[in-house]
């Protein structure tokens, strides 16, 4: 949880922080220096700061994860609530979409669109993550509005005549908080990793952009040169993935009341 | 009975479930519920008793339309349940309620025990918003809560608690008409008690009419006028309770009452056993669906072939061929 709030802190905080935020190239220290005093982290073939580009790759890695998650997580509860709860033919043609969707690999989509987008914009970029990130989410609060229906107080409220909307919004969308929170931390470090993976396929975000994705793909060269080019941004993957799955527990047993 | 305006008026209420196996779509339904009738008056508490799975709580339910029902009609105040639209019908919900088995389950554990009492209010809009603690306050204080329980959430309370709080937010909507589903089966005996007696209670004050579903006699005993005995989904017995206790006309009713458990140790009864499992309501036992169980003497072939009607045999109706 402190490492996440860490992580967020930093890459907010980073153009104060970093002695060079922009990481010029720093010519008269040289490319490839090992990790030192002046570069905590060395520099690259460029001669770039790799403590700066981490931490300015951690700005657009975290900003494009967090806000793909969040419309894949909204689009996916949306359509598992309503597939749950209204059943019948809704349900029937939205889960026959989603198993379409789910049989067409995301990474292909990904790289198809991404390719023939000449400059892709951030936005198109993240809501491109987002829309075909939801399908595996809206499967799993289907499966729990499912059980969720059948519960007494969901019953009681349909008693006392309570609208489908407000059962869906009071009384299932609450009870799925814990799966929900569980599908947007797995859905970070999964957009990180696919934003990484993308980037280092070259289809990402465009260099000089830093992403730590792309930083590995320009250092695959120079690995065994340089591997703290390498090592450090995939560090910085691994926490990042890491820190999100913990703070994903923490917060689904601060939301439950039974915890308090 | 000796009002006899009929607030509810069941008749032939029929409730299947299709079961849908991986190759076949039609398998046989279940027949939960097989022809049942009843009327409960104005005011009056109307056991129903029976064995788990015989379809009682699956009536309570599909009268209150929680359930699509699958033939017969329910009347309520003069409205034909079952051909209400749904705007209709959620009109008419504030007008009967229902209160569950599970104490446990019948509360939303996300949300907070005055909201979970306020919703009926707020869905019907009874009352203006600033006036909505204060009446959740009154319902908490009625069923013998301290009011600041609405600050809470369900799992700081205990099972009768919790119960207490399900019949707040029945009567929030104040209903003539309660469905008790079994609301003290799953508590302790000494909370079942001051449960039985808050529900007893609140009928007086309120003029309610209750349905009360239990498989135990004792509790119907001090609560229903009249009960209803029902097996495999339907209907075997019918009579005002005392009478049904003193003179049981089915077997399975006798066998009911010898199970229950006798308050005087002095008492030497013949305990009627009941040999095997009850029968699948999916594939009930031809004619009469107690034969084979039954240990009446003069238990014949008929029993077999032919279903017995309800008929009249004192003031009981019992539907068994030898009942008298």
């Amino acid at each position: 949880m402190l490492t996440l709030v860490g992580l967020v802190l930093i890459a907010i905080a980073a153009p104060m922080l970093l002695p060079d935020p922009l990481a010029q190239p720093d010519i008269l220290q040289g490319v490839n220096q090992p990790p030192g005093a002046k570069h905590w982290f060395g520099t690259d073939q460029l001669s770039r700061d790799v403590l700066s580009r981490v931490v300015t790759g951690a700005r657009i890695s975290l900003t494009i994860a967090f806000l793909a998650v969040a419309v894949s997580v909204t689009l996916g509860a949306m359509v598992g609530l309503v597939a749950g709860y209204w059943g019948g033919w809704v349900d029937a043609v939205l889960m026959r979409i989603v198993d379409g969707a789910l049989a067409i690999p995301r990474l292909f989509v990904l790289l198809l669109v991404v390719a023939a987008w000449e400059s892709l914009p951030l936005l198109v970029f993240i809501l491109l993550l987002g829309t075909t990130g939801w399908f595996g989410t809206s499967r799993l609060i289907r499966g729990e509005v499912l059980r969720l229906k059948q519960e007494p107080y969901v019953r009681a409220a349909e008693a006392l005549g309570a609208h489908r909307i407000r059962i869906v919004l009071r009384h299932l969308l609450p009870n799925t908080a814990g799966p929900l929170l569980v599908a947007a931390t797995l859905g970070v470090g999964n957009v990180v990793l696919l934003e990484a993976g993308l980037s280092f396929l070259g289809v990402g975000v465009r260099p000089p952009t830093p992403t730590w994705g792309g930083m590995i793909l320009d250092s695959q060269e120079i690995l065994f040169v340089a591997p703290w080019t390498s090592i450090f941004p995939g560090l910085a993957i691994v926490i990042t993935v890491l820190a999100v799955n913990l703070f994903g527990d923490a917060l689904r047993e601060a939301v439950d009341p039974r915890h308090a | 009975m000796s009002d006899h305006r009929g607030l509810l008026e069941v008749v032939d209420l029929v409730k299947h479930f299709r079961t849908t196996g991986l190759f076949r779509t039609t398998a046989s339904p279940v027949r939960a519920v097989d022809g049942v009738s009843f009327t409960i008056a104005q005011g009056e508490t109307l056991g129903l008793v029976g064995e788990s799975g015989c379809g009682k709580s699956t009536v309570g339910r599909t009268i209150l339309r929680l359930e699509e029902p699958t033939g017969g009609s329910v009347q309520f105040e003069g409205h034909d349940i079952f051909s209400l639209t749904p705007s209709e019908l959620r009109t008419l919900r504030r007008r009967m309620q229902i209160v569950f088995q599970d104490p446990y389950g019948s509360l939303n554990p996300r949300m907070r025990v005055g909201r979970a009492v306020a919703e009926g209010i707020e869905i019907h809009r009874l009352a203006p918003r600033a006036e909505i603690p204060e009446r959740v306050g009154s319902l908490l204080a009625e069923v013998g809560l301290d009011p600041d329980a609405a600050e809470r959430y369900p799992h700081e309370f205990s099972g009768g608690q919790r119960q207490r709080i399900g019949i707040a937010r029945a009567l929030a909507v104040e209903p003539v008409f309660l469905v008790c589903d079994e609301p003290v089966s799953s508590l302790d005996v000494s909370v079942q008690a001051q449960v039985v007696n808050l529900l007893a209670e609140l009928q007086r004050a309120r003029g309610l009419s209750l349905l009360f579903i239990a498989h135990d006699l004792a509790i119907v005993r001090q609560l229903a006028q009249r009960t209803l005995v029902m097996y495999l989904g339907r209907v075997v017995e019918t009579a005002p309770t005392e009478s049904l206790l003193a003179t049981p006309r089915h077997p399975y009713t006798q066998a009911l009452i010898s199970a229950a458990p006798e308050p005087d140790p002095t008492v030497t009864r013949s305990r009627i056993v009941l040999g095997g499992e009850p029968p699948s309501p999916s594939a009930p036992p031809s004619g009469c669906a107690f034969h084979p169980r039954c240990f009446h003497p003069k238990k014949d072939t008929r029993c077999q072939r032919e279903r017995p009607e309800l008929r009249q045999v004192g003031d009981s109706a019992a539907a068994c061929h030898h009942a008298e």
